[in-house]
């Protein structure tokens, strides 16, 4: 019988009703008295110098207060980069600088000139057409490599070259992965590139920033993952506002999927201009302009092999990748490459010796930054995709080559610097086989052959590192923050709770999840529980929700404050009783005494504790509100096995995903429902990069992918209902919950289930040319490689 | 500026506008209903679906001052007289069909324009009507099973939400 309320249940979300009324409020439903709005003149070039910006008939038109240029900005720090990474010869790497707007040079198109702040959106955008910017354009370097050599033409001048960094991991093994190469019995070896992806959550990005002149407050509300991160980059590294003076505000937002981690220059400017100006600045983003000015996803070349001895056993891995930094380095950027991508090299598999390589690079393009899964969707597609070519140049079957591989001991050490706490590969396999129902694939080939169609199956599993992180190991990593989560439980005289969280959702249902485990914890009912989360006024300061980490460290740290008010009230509970605390036991929201008939209700205890007549104040405080901070020792390790069924038309090169099944071990699921949904949006976002997703550039720079119209989404028509599974358990063993998370996972461990069905479809109609197709694998990518 | 009349949700508005504002921008800043989103600007993502004399309409894409007299309904005018959940809304919240909620009042409107046309569609067409509705949060699975049983269909047998 499946739980209907608390810890498993599937509780409908609460959010929903305000989102399904259109009474949700997200940043752009904000407005407030005497907001003026800015609109961005950005660049149009890729690469140039910026010789003038004439503003002088701009600044004549209706309704404009102010126009504002790079010069506006000299006393003004740039964006910061929240990670350093230390390269194979342990220099740091090459860190420019980024203005809120261009100086000097653009370096993107999309770069922003100059900023016009208008009494309507509509007078910014008429006046920024009538700015004439005198630019002097230059060669633009848009592939990586090319951006490598020798004299090409070079992003920020001030640096020795387009090379960020020269990353080797762990560089101490390289010898002896290469070792392990030359003994090898088998080689596989595997070119790939991963597609370039646009985030593109629903809602664009707002900023709206305001000032009070009588206290010298500043608070911007914006469309941010982490708005305590947002108000430490900005206050302490662009404008120099203390955190006390500065308040950031992220109320319901639209989807995020990473790209609303970063601090943005518009973030910063509504702030500083609201201050100048002494009115709110509004800034609405256009889609158009969120395709040039959203931090951009993906976007490696690899070249990546695998060395087996006779009996199939992996021996060593070496990867060679560029990673694309784009024009300048995004907030988290030069992480998703390294610690997010090298770390999980290992993938299911105990492969002893592993060697990785990150080339990482500056080119005029949008900055790129993590995206969902971010750097684990590049490891696992690296990895999967090879472990079928091995098996299929053997001659083995690619489940068996896997299971054989497996790692199945916990903890397990592997060489890219991880400890797995557990996990049971062979379990999501047996149950994914059993979903997708194997053995009867031939038949189903057989009635698409019918139909003229080649049907195929690709298989993979995946493997991911969530709950980011212990914070002084990913400071020994390069990162300029910690990673710990807080929660705040306030329990009000009358019974109700409200947990602060900085854990901060956005399409999560963290209102609603969070709520039920504080409910199972207390016994009483998730109505009485409110989550707020998205203010730093009013949450205590935590680092925010990506890398899927909202249950494994904010839910933690919720679970450590209610752990306490728990305690405190146990006491208060012995002392209305006239028993030990030692004694008093707390279940479906009653007290009791063990032993005995006693009991005092939830809602007595807190009344005491807030009306505090009959109460022990000589041992205890009143009031029952508690605050506590949880910085995880280990990472968690999510993980499953994945399958696709697809139809190719031999004609057209068309492919049409049959079905799709994912077996996840996400360790102990709080809300099923919200979890499944997690995995649904993931898969689409993985098939999406797969088959149809693609961020391109021209040769000069221009963005040719760069509207709906050109940028390809999935859509309704494109995707299949899905089969997902998370019955297979092995709960985290360091945190409280035992929980995982969920959130990227599908987009992890989809791209190279597509991409494996369909190459074994090609195989199985007589294409056994086709070794790899790069995604995304559309109709004419598909048809080119079938030509041979 | 030029005056334009409609019925938005069954009550009477009027507001001054230019000949270059948006349906979707005078139902927002004009009217305060926040309600209609916008979420591009090439007429593709559908979170800023209404109705309009009974049919669905991209508020982005229609320009007020051509809809005087019209009957425009939006989000804020779906839910039950007595303020509860209409049975779409309510499919759509008992089958998680919406995450970060943001094109979800596009999708809400849609459905609703798909249902009084075709009232038990399958899932192929609900599919292919929702092509104008783009969702990056829930891969479309539950956005389609909760149209589906809004119809009235059992939906037991797709696979679990």
């Amino acid at each position: 019988m499946p739980k209907d309320h608390g810890i498993g249940a599937s509780s409908k979300r609460r959010e929903d009703v305000r989102f399904l009324t259109g009474r949700g409020r997200y940043t752009d439903d904000i407005n407030l008295y005497g907001q003026a709005y800015v609109h961005f003149l950005r660049s149009d070039v890729a690469h140039g110098t910026l010789n003038g910006i004439d503003t002088s008939e701009a600044e004549g038109m209706p309704g404009v207060i102010r126009i504002f240029t790079g010069k506006d900005f000299e006393g003004v720090g740039g964006l910061p980069c929240g990670w350093q990474v230390t390269d194979k010869h342990g220099n740091p790497m090459q860190e420019p600088g980024h203005p809120i707007l261009a100086q000097g040079k653009v370096r993107h198109v999309g770069d922003p000139i100059a900023a016009v702040v208008a009494e309507t959106a509509a007078q910014a955008r008429s006046a920024a057409e009538a700015i004439a910017v005198d630019i002097h354009e230059l060669p633009a370097v848009i592939d990586m490599r090319k951006a490598l050599e020798p004299g090409a033409p070079k992003v920020h001048d001030d640096l020795d070259s387009n090379l960020c960094y020269d990353w080797g991991f762990v560089e101490e093994n390289k010898g002896a992965v290469d070792e392990a190469f030359s003994k090898a019995a088998h080689v596989t070896t595997l070119e790939l590139v991963n597609n370039r992806l646009a985030p593109n959550a629903m809602e664009p990005r707002v900023a709206v920033g305001d000032y009070a002149a009588g206290t010298d407050d500043s608070t911007l509300y914006t469309t941010s993952q982490n708005p305590h991160v947002i108000r430490l980059l900005m206050g302490a590294f662009v404008l120099g506002i203390p955190e006390h003076k500065l308040r950031v505000v992220a109320p319901d937002v639209g989807g995020g999927f990473g790209s609303k981690i970063f601090h943005y220059a518009e973030e910063a400017f509504c702030t500083f201009a609201a201050k100048q100006l002494k009115r709110p600045v509004k800034w609405t983003c256009s889609r158009s302009e969120a395709f040039i000015s959203d931090a951009h996803g993906r976007d490696h070349v690899t070249k990546i092999e695998l060395a087996l001895d006779a009996d199939n056993n992996f021996m060593a891995i070496r990867t060679d990748t560029c990673a694309n930094m784009g024009a300048y380095l995004s907030t988290f950027a030069p992480s998703v490459p390294t610690w997010l991508h090298g770390t999980l090299m290992a993938g299911n598999y105990k492969t002893p010796l592993i060697y990785v390589n990150v080339k990482a690079v500056f080119t005029n393009t949008v900055p790129v930054d993590a995206y969902r899964g971010a750097g684990r969707p590049e490891a696992t597609f690296q990895l999967e995709r090879l472990i079928d070519k091995a098996a299929r140049e053997l001659g083995v079957d690619p489940v068996e080559l896997r299971r054989q591989n497996f790692i199945t001991e916990f903890p397990y050490a592997t060489p890219v610097a991880v400890e797995y706490d557990t996990g049971d590969y062979h379990a999501t396999m047996d149950k994914l086989l059993i979903m997708i129902d194997r053995d009867g694939f031939d038949a189903r080939a057989a009635k698409s052959k019918e139909a003229g169609k080649l049907r195929g199956l690709g298989i993979n599993c995946y493997i991911e590192a969530c709950g980011i992180a212990p914070s002084a190991l990913v400071g020994q990593l390069g990162a300029r923050a910690g990673l710990y989560e807080s929660a705040t439980v306030r329990v009000n005289a009358t019974g109700g709770i409200v947990v602060m969280t900085g854990s901060h959702s956005h399409g999560q249902g963290h209102e609603t999840s969070f709520a039920q485990v504080v409910a199972d914890m207390i016994g009483i009912p998730e109505a009485q529980i409110e989550i707020v989360h998205g203010d730093t006024a009013n949450t205590p300061m935590g680092m925010g929700t990506y890398g899927s980490r909202s249950i494994a460290v904010g839910g933690s740290a919720m679970v450590r404050a209610t752990e306490k008010i728990i305690s405190k009230a146990k006491k208060i509970a012995a002392h209305l009783m006239e028993a030990s605390d030692s004694d008093i036991e707390l279940k479906d929201g009653q007290f009791t005494v063990a032993g005995t008939d006693k009991s005092v209700a939830w809602g007595d205890v807190t009344l005491a504790a807030y009306v505090p007549h009959n109460y022990p104040l000589t041992e205890l405080e009143p009031g029952l509100e508690e605050t506590a901070f949880y910085d995880p020792n280990n990472f968690t390790y999510p993980a499953g096995a994945y399958a696709c069924e697809v139809e190719v038309d031999p004609e057209t090169g068309k492919v049409k995903i049959c079905s799709f099944a994912a077996a996840d071990d996400f360790g102990n699921v709080i809300n099923p429902m919200i979890v499944s949904g997690q995995v649904h949006g993931g898969l689409a976002q993985g098939i999406g990069q797969a088959l149809l997703e693609n961020v391109s550039y021209d040769a000069d720079g221009q963005l040719l992918s760069a509207s709906y119209m050109d940028y390809a989404m999935p859509r309704a028509d494109d995707l299949p209902f899905y089969q997902v599974d998370h019955s297979c358990v092995t709960p985290c063993t360091h945190n409280p919950l035992g929980v995982k998370g969920c959130g990227e996972a599908g987009a992890i461990g989809s791209p190279p289930a597509v991409v494996n069905a369909v190459i074994d479809a090609l195989h199985r109609g007589g294409m056994t040319h086709v070794g790899h197709i790069d995604m995304p694998l559309t109709s004419a990518r598909v048809w080119t490689a079938m030509q041979g | 500026m030029t005056q334009v009349k409609m019925t938005v949700n069954g009550k009477s508005v009027s507001g001054d506008v230019e000949g270059r504002t948006l349906l979707a921008d005078f139902l927002r800043e004009g009217l305060r209903l926040t309600g209609t989103h916008i979420g591009c600007d090439t007429s593709q993502c559908g979170a800023c679906v209404v109705h309009v004399n009974g049919e669905a309409v991209k508020s982005c894409t229609a320009l007020a001052l051509d809809l005087d007299g019209a009957e425009v309904v939006t989000i804020e005018g779906m839910a039950n007289p007595d303020g509860s959940l209409s049975v779409i809304q309510q499919a759509f919240q008992d089958h998680h069909g919406l995450q970060c909620g943001f094109c979800t009042p596009g999708m809400v409107m849609s459905a609703a324009a798909l249902l009084k046309d075709n009232p038990k569609p399958s899932e192929h067409e609900v599919r292919d009507y929702l092509e104008g509705n783009i969702c990056r949060c829930t891969g479309y699975h539950n956005i389609v099973k909760a149209i589906m049983a809004a119809s009235g269909q059992d939906v037991t047998q797709i696979a679990a939400e």
